[in-house]
């Protein structure tokens, strides 16, 4: 043993920042205003950057709310970019409920769109169907598909424990190839990358198309895709917090184990979420594809499927939520395509993520400076 | 060597908050050279945490430490043993996927860059030899049975030149006569001149082992240095709890009716694909309670897996009322009226971030009025769940806060009140009043025998033998994987022998 | 379509993949899982190819990317050792943080001109070892060596050395090394950095090396993700990364060469007269990647071993009593 040791004289600071853990909940308000507080961290962080590469941020912020918000006519362009993230965003939430990384949500999306073109395109039904049966078949097969492209990676992991997140990841890519070959070399329009326009009956209804009875709705491109988000968002609450399901779900994402112990089966479950998961991503892309291009091409995703990721988290897995996020990020996309360099959508999705992931230590643990005596 | 002139360890006035309670309230202790020195008190009661002070890993908000006549500034683990002070923690820290050399030479600067360990081999199996701690030195900390890695954790401070060895509860996890030669190792240690502070709640060893104890309660010392022969059990246990301590709970004798629960020549494997159960029969009958006793890793997790369908059994039968139950299909055994008061509180028992409702519905919500067709009643539950809170006294703000912020009490209530409340034929407890204070250690057993009382059948898996005798109508040994053997009387030298397979009793016939 | 030709290809892309796998390997086995590693390779390769446009000098953008994407790394380090934070989401933050800042200041890197390179070479002997010596040690990169040192180097010291050791203890059992006095919180940070910089290293060889240019998002076009999948493939151990990540990059050639010939083995090349066939063999690599995937968990399920046992837990000193 070591005989007397003289320590040298450090200087101490008798005092010490402590991260206690906290031990009551946290009242209602908390959650929502540190995401806000995130949020607004995230632009300032964002602001700083922009500052740097030469743009001028407040400008540049205040386009995007006018772009966004302005008028009616803006204001229903950023509802039809909300309508995708707003159903990606409830895949999302919906899997992280049950802690499945779904990071597939892109492909999903891609394969949704697929899978509505081909009931045009191939054809699967006659031009001459009528449009709600149309709409319907491309409905359904949008959303089979995307729940497919969930089902693959999510009996991998049921089964076999492999991770979900590359294998969706990997989907994503295939889906992306896939789609490619049918565009380029199966229907395409004079060698482009695009199909021929679908006919009217395959196109989702929109406020425009009803400008003669409601002269207000004249060039408003909002359209049925976003019933179906709301729909799903009530759809999507009602699962988790009153059905004998979402309590399931709830429980597996929290404690597998403590799960297991209750009877309630993992591996079905976890097929099941994949697949209801992807099949929401799936009638995103529908919905795209239908509502909005009317073709089936290339580009149909900014990037839909990574933002439904953030939108999720942001939200806090909360479906009435996310339809409240979609929005903000439906009016970044809007904004983004305008604004130059092209990632700075992507580089706020990442700084508003970290920040609200790093405010969320404020929700678990009390930050105290106390004050260290020694007798 | 004792007697010498400084006392080796001198703490005084440590104090330790932690958020919402004063875990160390001003303690002072004393160790001398060459004694074992017991801190007794009951869970909860501030002992690990003063330990954890000394070894360096927390740090306290007052007070000072003195090892041998020198101010001590402890800031970090490497302080505390570079001073000569070492701790062998309740759950080993061992990495499981090294070897036992490995293991010891971790965080010490030599080697310092290659790791050479033929030579280190050889320097562990030494040390080894003359403590008498005999371990293979190549080994993987998987690969060695309890007692053995407790025996690399002692070597391991021994390494590294302790002179005042901390041990927190090291006899939980060994058989009697591994207890004997753990205390002997400790004498063989102090007549060196190293001394060892053994913390404790169980009174019977601090008696049989120590020279001087010194008692805790809520963080405070009750009894400082008490010389071992000027004390006794009683006044020790007052010292403890602050009342006299009922070591006999009233159990009243009652004649078993059906065979409720029949375990028929059951084989399972365990995680790691090797047998646990090798041909393992009991049967526990309506209104008994059968208390199963046996060290940790003789195959009583995986028989508690089996009966509750967490755990498919290789072959065998596990019958329930007469009726088989699907191998492997925890559904079906809760169905038929199982309930399972597992090990692990947190990591099984219990979802963390759910709310109280959420975990106290966990075995009911698939029927009404909870359940509603596809839709769960959150009224029925909140009304359930209110009712369960207030009937077995589960202390929260509410029922909404998130389970993790019970203490280990209260969520054992809180366990036991929702697999109670089920009204199930056969209760699996497994040990259920492990780390639990007094009041606590009472409430369950008192809720068990009322189980008892009322007609259902009892597995009752412990490791402490004076709980088995109290509560159990009859005691099974369980070792390797097999029933070694029963009895009905309070027979603990047989009992000993029997968990450590000295002994097996004939297989009895069935319907006795 | 000559297996020699492929193969030495495959060595020069499966340099890119080492780099990135390794470092990922070394962050997950003290415990931090970094799903960042594409956007760390995406912030390297333009950044690395940057300051070499500017400055004229490769090594001064190599050494740039990795400090690059070292740095930005540490932030994904805070969030999961100092906060806590979930560590998926926290690496998909990085991925997003990163891709967008090489978007960002790579804009218009495409178009800026050529850069000088670092330099490719043979190795005089061993060039001439029959069959192998021309794959290996002919006519190539300078990074490539660097990739053949590396690996073995790292097997040495995660394995024989006593910071190794270190490093395995805090990834299976912070609490353990923590009571030796072993910093955690320090180790972790530091591997995280490592990570970041291999990730931004790999980066560097795409840009600089093997594939020289900017090409925004197309740069990597994934190969961060097959990393960290290669990482489960390879059981944590660098020489099976080795092994997976040439084996890939042998892959991706031989997907091009395909494209190429008008017959293959005699029979007509569907893929030469259907160029668009050519979108199925894109996907070879990610489908690949799953394959490898499944057989790794089906492996690591067998013999009971597998990921770091504390890999993505944060690690608290319990201070409950």
């Amino acid at each position: 043993m070591s005989t007397a040791t003289v320590r040298k004289r450090r200087i101490r600071i008798p005092y010490r920042i402590a991260m206690e853990p906290r031990l009551e909940p946290v009242p209602a308000w908390m959650p929502p205003l540190v995401s806000l507080a995130a949020v607004a961290a995230a632009l300032a962080v964002g602001a700083v950057i922009l500052v740097l590469v030469g743009g001028n941020p407040f400008s540049t912020y205040a386009h995007i709310a006018r772009a966004s918000f302005g008028s009616l006519g803006v204001f229903s362009d950023t509802l039809v970019k909300a309508t995708p993230i707003i159903l990606v965003g409830l895949a999302c939430s919906l899997a992280f409920r049950m802690r499945l990384w779904n990071i597939g949500a892109e492909g999903q999306f891609m394969i949704g769109a697929f899978g509505a073109s081909t009931v045009v395109l191939a054809p699967l039904l006659p031009e001459s169907t009528p449009r709600p049966l149309m709409l319907l078949a491309m409905i359904v097969a949008g959303t089979a598909a995307g729940a497919l492209w969930g089902l693959i990676p999510g009996v991998l992991k049921a089964k076999l424990n492999v991770n979900e997140i590359i294998t969706t990841l990997m989907l994503n890519y295939i889906a992306i190839s896939w789609n490619y070959f049918f565009i380029f070399a199966v229907w395409s329009e004079g060698g482009f990358e695009m199909s021929r326009v679908f006919p009217r009956n395959a196109w989702l209804p929109r406020l425009a198309d009803y400008a003669q009875q409601v002269p207000l709705f004249r060039g408003l491109t909002t359209h049925l895709g976003l019933v179906f988000g709301i729909l799903a968002a009530v759809l999507v609450w009602f699962v988790i917090y009153r059905s004998r399901w979402g309590y399931e779900i709830r429980l597996i994402g929290d404690n597998p184990r403590a799960a297991q112990y209750a009877g309630i089966p993992i591996v079905r479950n976890t097929i099941l979420v994949m697949m209801f998961s992807g099949g929401l991503a799936g009638l995103a892309g529908v919905s795209e594809i239908s509502g909005v291009v009317h073709r089936f091409q290339g580009t149909i995703s900014p990037g839909y499927g990574f933002t439904g990721i953030i939108v999720a988290w942001l939200a806090k897995l909360n479906p009435l939520a996310v339809v409240v996020v979609s929005l903000l990020f439906g009016s970044l996309i809007l904004a983004g395509r305008e604004i130059q360099p092209s990632g700075i959508p992507k580089l706020i999705q990442g700084i508003i993520l970290f920040a609200v992931i790093a405010s969320d230590v404020l929700l678990r643990y009390r930050i105290r400076l106390s004050h260290v005596q020694e007798a | 060597m004792q007697g010498e002139l400084c006392p080796a360890i001198e703490m005084r006035g440590i104090v330790k908050r932690f958020p919402g309670v004063v875990a160390v309230d001003y303690v002072d202790l004393t160790v001398h050279a060459g004694e074992i020195h017991a801190l007794l008190g009951e869970n909860g009661a501030g002992k690990s945490t003063l330990m954890n002070v000394l070894a360096g890993l927390y740090r306290p908000d007052a007070g000072q430490i003195t090892v041998c006549g020198h101010r001590a500034d402890l800031r970090s683990p490497r302080d505390a043993i570079d001073l000569g002070i070492g701790m062998v923690h309740q759950h080993f820290m061992l990495v499981q996927s090294q070897t036992v050399t490995e293991n010891i030479l971790l965080g010490l600067d030599e080697p310092r860059f290659f790791l050479r360990l033929a030579a280190y081999h050889q320097r562990v199996a030494r040390l080894g030899e003359r403590f008498g701690l005999h371990v293979d030195p190549r080994a993987r900390i998987w690969q060695l049975c309890v007692g053995e890695q407790q025996r690399v954790e002692i070597l391991k401070m021994l390494y590294r030149g302790t002179d005042v060895l901390i041990m927190d509860e090291p006899t939980a996890v060994l058989a009697p006569p591994e207890i004997e030669e753990l205390f002997r190792t400790l004498r063989s240690m102090t007549r060196e001149g190293k001394s060892v502070i053994f913390i404790s709640h169980k009174l019977r060893e601090v008696m049989q082992v120590a020279d001087r104890v010194t008692v805790l309660r809520k963080g405070r010392v009750t009894a400082a240095g008490l010389d071992k022969d000027a004390t006794s059990a009683e006044e020790l246990a007052r010292l403890m709890v602050g009342r006299s301590v009922l070591f006999r709970v009233e159990k009243a004798a009652q004649k078993p009716g059906q065979v409720v629960l029949a375990v028929d020549d059951i084989h399972a494997d365990n995680d790691k694909g090797l047998p646990a159960l090798r041909g393992l029969s009991l049967q526990v009958r309506a209104g008994e309670v059968l208390g199963l006793a046996g060290i940790a890793g003789n195959g009583q997790r995986e028989l508690a897996e089996v009966i509750t369908g967490l755990r498919p059994a290789t072959s065998g039968r596990i019958m329930i009322q007469g009726q088989k139950i699907e191998n492997g299909r925890t559904l079906t055994a809760i169905q038929r009226g199982v309930s399972h008061v597992p090990e692990d509180r947190t990591e099984v028992g219990s979802a963390p971030n759910l709310s109280l409702t959420d975990n106290l519905i966990m075995k009911h919500y698939r029927r009404e009025p909870i359940a509603q067709g596809w839709a769960i009643s959150q009224a029925a539950a909140n009304a359930w769940a209110g009712d369960l809170k207030q009937a077995y006294d589960i202390v929260a703000p509410s029922i909404d806060v998130p389970a993790r912020l019970l203490s280990g009490g209260n969520l054992q209530r809180l366990i036991l009140a929702r697999e109670i409340a089920t009204q199930p034929r056969l209760l699996v407890a497994v040990q259920p009043t492990r780390g639990l204070d007094v009041g606590a250690i009472e409430d369950v057993q008192r809720l068990l025998l009322a189980q008892r009382e009322s007609g259902a059948a009892i597995l009752l898996i412990s490791e402490e033998l004076d709980e088995l005798f109290a509560l159990s109508d009859r005691v099974a040994v369980i070792y390797e994987g097999q029933i070694a053997g029963e009895m009905q009387t309070e027979d603990r030298e047989a009992v000993g022998l029997m968990m450590t397979g000295e002994r097996r009793q004939k297989r009895r016939s069935e319907g006795q | 379509m000559d297996p020699s030709i492929i193969l030495h290809s495959g060595i020069a892309t499966g340099t890119v993949l080492l780099f990135a796998t390794i470092g990922e390997l070394l962050c997950e086995r003290s415990g931090i899982l970094n799903l960042g590693v594409e956007g760390m390779m995406l912030m390297g390769a333009m950044s690395g190819f940057g300051v070499a446009v500017s400055t004229g000098s490769p090594w001064l953008g190599l050494l740039v990317a990795m400090l690059v994407a070292g740095l930005v790394s540490l932030l994904h380090g805070f969030v999961t050792i100092h906060l806590q934070a979930d560590q998926v989401v926290s690496g998909l933050s990085l991925t997003f943080l990163g891709t967008g800042l090489s978007l960002i200041f790579g804009e218009g890197l495409s178009k800026a001109g050529t850069i000088s390179l670092l330099p490719s070479f043979g190795i005089p002997l061993l060039a001439q070892v029959p069959f192998f010596g021309p794959i290996l040690f002919d006519n190539h990169n300078v990074l490539v060596y660097l990739g053949y040192l590396f690996t073995p180097l790292v097997w040495f010291y995660m394995n024989r050395t006593r910071p190794g050791l270190h490093l395995r203890a805090v990834g299976e059992h912070p609490a353990a090394a923590d009571a030796l006095g072993i910093h955690v919180y320090r180790l972790r940070y530091f591997y995280v950095c490592v990570g970041g910089l291999l990730a931004g290293l790999a980066g560097a060889t795409i840009s600089l090396a093997v594939s020289p240019g900017w090409f925004s998002e197309m740069t990597t076009s994934g190969q961060g993700w097959i990393a960290v999948g290669l990482v489960i493939f390879a059981q944590w151990n660098p020489l099976r990364a080795a092994v997976g990540a040439y084996t890939f990059g042998a892959l991706r050639r031989l997907i091009l060469d395909l494209q190429g010939p008008t017959s293959l083995l005699g029979v007509r090349n569907p893929f030469f007269y259907n160029p668009y066939l050519g979108f199925f063999l894109q996907m070879v690599p990610y489908a690949f990647t799953v394959i490898v995937l499944i057989l790794g968990s089906r492996e690591a399920a067998r013999k009971r071993i597998g990921a770091p046992a504390a890999l993505g837990l944060p690690y608290v000193r319990e201070e409950r009593g």
